[in-house]
């Protein structure tokens, strides 16, 4: 919008030095700093995205490797479907999706989650599967359940790799959704392609870099909630 | 309708949404398909002939864990979509472009797999080797490589399946693949948007499978699970 205004001409003589980088698509650090709050809406969406999709693919990702914790034959085969959605280019399931969930966030979410389950999947089980089994033992003896063994011994010792699992999707994720603007989601991604062109240099850098700011910020959010949860390592670090 | 429109679409030819011109077909989509292969299939090559000796080399001497580690982290916080616009917009588009950006997308986990798949050989075995007087390059050679293959190609096959789909949005920076169907919905209409959804998805499972199966044909006989059990 106030690339607008300055296009109109009468204004400071920093405006008109900025108005000429813009004009001759160079990169502006300038404009990005003056500009910041066209990034916030598109960020917002992102964040959303990002959130909700790993949230749900969280969920379902570890219900279904608590089922298979139970039941081992069920393994092969959620590796095996999880699998599938995984390898699907997201931008193409957008598009399969797109004639029954219609365009917007709901197509890009179920994209997105469809994404994230063969990751968190895998993480949770083989975390679940590296506890050792001296730890079970103790735990039998000390008189758990099974239940009681599962949430007390065996998922606090695989958070860990539960959290790498989680990590890897999120970080994964907030790249993907770069790509949620094709699916009319919004995102960062309407900051880097405006129509169908990828020219605007300056919008590039801006938008590509709050996205992977996003993504550290994330990963580091991920490693605070790992700590937190396991008390008992901050204990024992020396 | 639509999904049978859609392959309606794949195989024969119809006047453009934007009128004129003759679009869909076999042989336009094969072309695309032709497109997407070679321009996913050269990136691979090219980032295979440098990330993997790079990898087998700092895991041999047991350097730069740090960088080869990290560097995959690193990979996969840079959105694909900004690496492709970024070289669009500031390097110039065209074919040539467009392959630099797919090698960046796809040596991170390649060479991360490689490093790792080296660092994970049992130690017992390689002081076995240097003790039968083998140099180091056969230690690669015939002890390292052969043993670190099968994660060596997990790692392949995560870039060849990444490069494929991101290959889907070359069409922004002037390579036409099978991604024009699907960014250029005004000339193909919405069935062809479908048909090039459909033909991306069935590409990149052909490359999963394939590249699945290459995994356990390149694991070494005595390493496969069926055969020590």
């Amino acid at each position: 919008m106030s690339l607008g205004l300055l296009a109109q001409g009468g204004v400071q003589i920093r405006d008109r030095s900025e108005t000429s980088c813009i004009a001759e698509n160079g990169f502006c650090p300038a404009w990005i700093i003056e500009n910041f709050d066209r990034y916030l809406e598109p960020l917002a969406q992102h964040v959303f995205l990002t959130v909700v999709s790993v949230v749900a693919g969280f969920a379902i990702a570890f219900g279904l490797a608590l089922l298979a914790h139970q039941r081992r034959w069920l393994i092969g085969p959620i590796t095996s479907a999880t699998g599938i959605l995984y390898t699907l280019p997201s931008l193409a399931l957008f598009f399969l999706l797109l004639p029954i969930t219609g365009r917007g966030s709901l197509t890009a979410v179920i994209a997105l989650t469809a994404y994230t389950l063969q990751i968190i999947f895998r993480n949770v089980v083989r975390g679940l599967e590296n506890v050792p089994p001296d730890a079970i033992d103790a735990g039998r003896g000390m008189g758990f359940t099974d239940r009681g063994l599962l949430w007390r011994v065996e998922l606090p010792l695989a958070l860990p790799e539960i959290v790498a699992g989680v990590r890897i999707a999120a970080t994964t994720t907030v790249g993907l959704a770069t790509l949620a603007v094709f699916a009319g989601a919004g995102g960062l991604g309407s900051e880097i392609v405006t129509g169908s062109n990828i020219t605007f240099r300056t919008g590039i850098v801006a938008a590509g870099g709050i996205a992977v700011l996003l993504a550290f910020s994330l990963d580091v959010a991920l490693l605070l909630v790992q700590r937190l949860l396991s008390p008992w390592r901050r204990a024992v670090v020396t | 309708m639509i999904f049978i429109d859609a392959i309606d679409f794949i195989f024969n030819t119809r006047e453009a949404q934007t009128g004129g011109v003759e679009v869909g077909g076999l042989e336009q989509a094969l072309a695309f398909t032709w497109a997407h292969v070679q321009l996913s299939a050269v990136a691979m090559l090219v980032a295979c002939l440098f990330a993997v000796p790079l990898g087998l080399w700092l895991g041999h001497l047991g350097r730069g864990e740090l960088v080869a580690v990290s560097m995959s982290n690193i990979g996969r916080a840079v959105p694909s979509l900004a690496l492709i616009a970024f070289f669009a917009a500031y390097i110039g588009v065209g074919f040539t472009n467009v392959t630099i950006a797919l090698v960046l997308l796809a040596i991170p986990p390649i060479l991360t797999n490689a490093y790792v798949g080296v660092r994970q050989v049992d130690r017992e075995a390689i002081d076995a080797a240097r003790g039968m007087g083998l140099t180091a390059f056969q230690i690669v050679r015939r002890i390292e490589l052969p043993l670190a293959l099968p994660t060596i190609f997990g790692g392949i096959r995560i870039s060849a399946v990444n490069v494929v789909a991101t290959a889907t949005i070359a069409p922004l920076a002037g390579v036409l693949t099978l991604g024009d169907y699907i960014l250029s919905a005004n000339v193909y209409g919405d069935a062809g948007r479908l048909a090039g959804a459909l033909m991306v998805a069935a590409l990149a499972v052909a490359v999963e499978l394939g590249f699945a199966w290459l995994q356990r044909a390149m694991t070494p006989r005595g390493l496969r699970p069926e055969a020590s059990g």
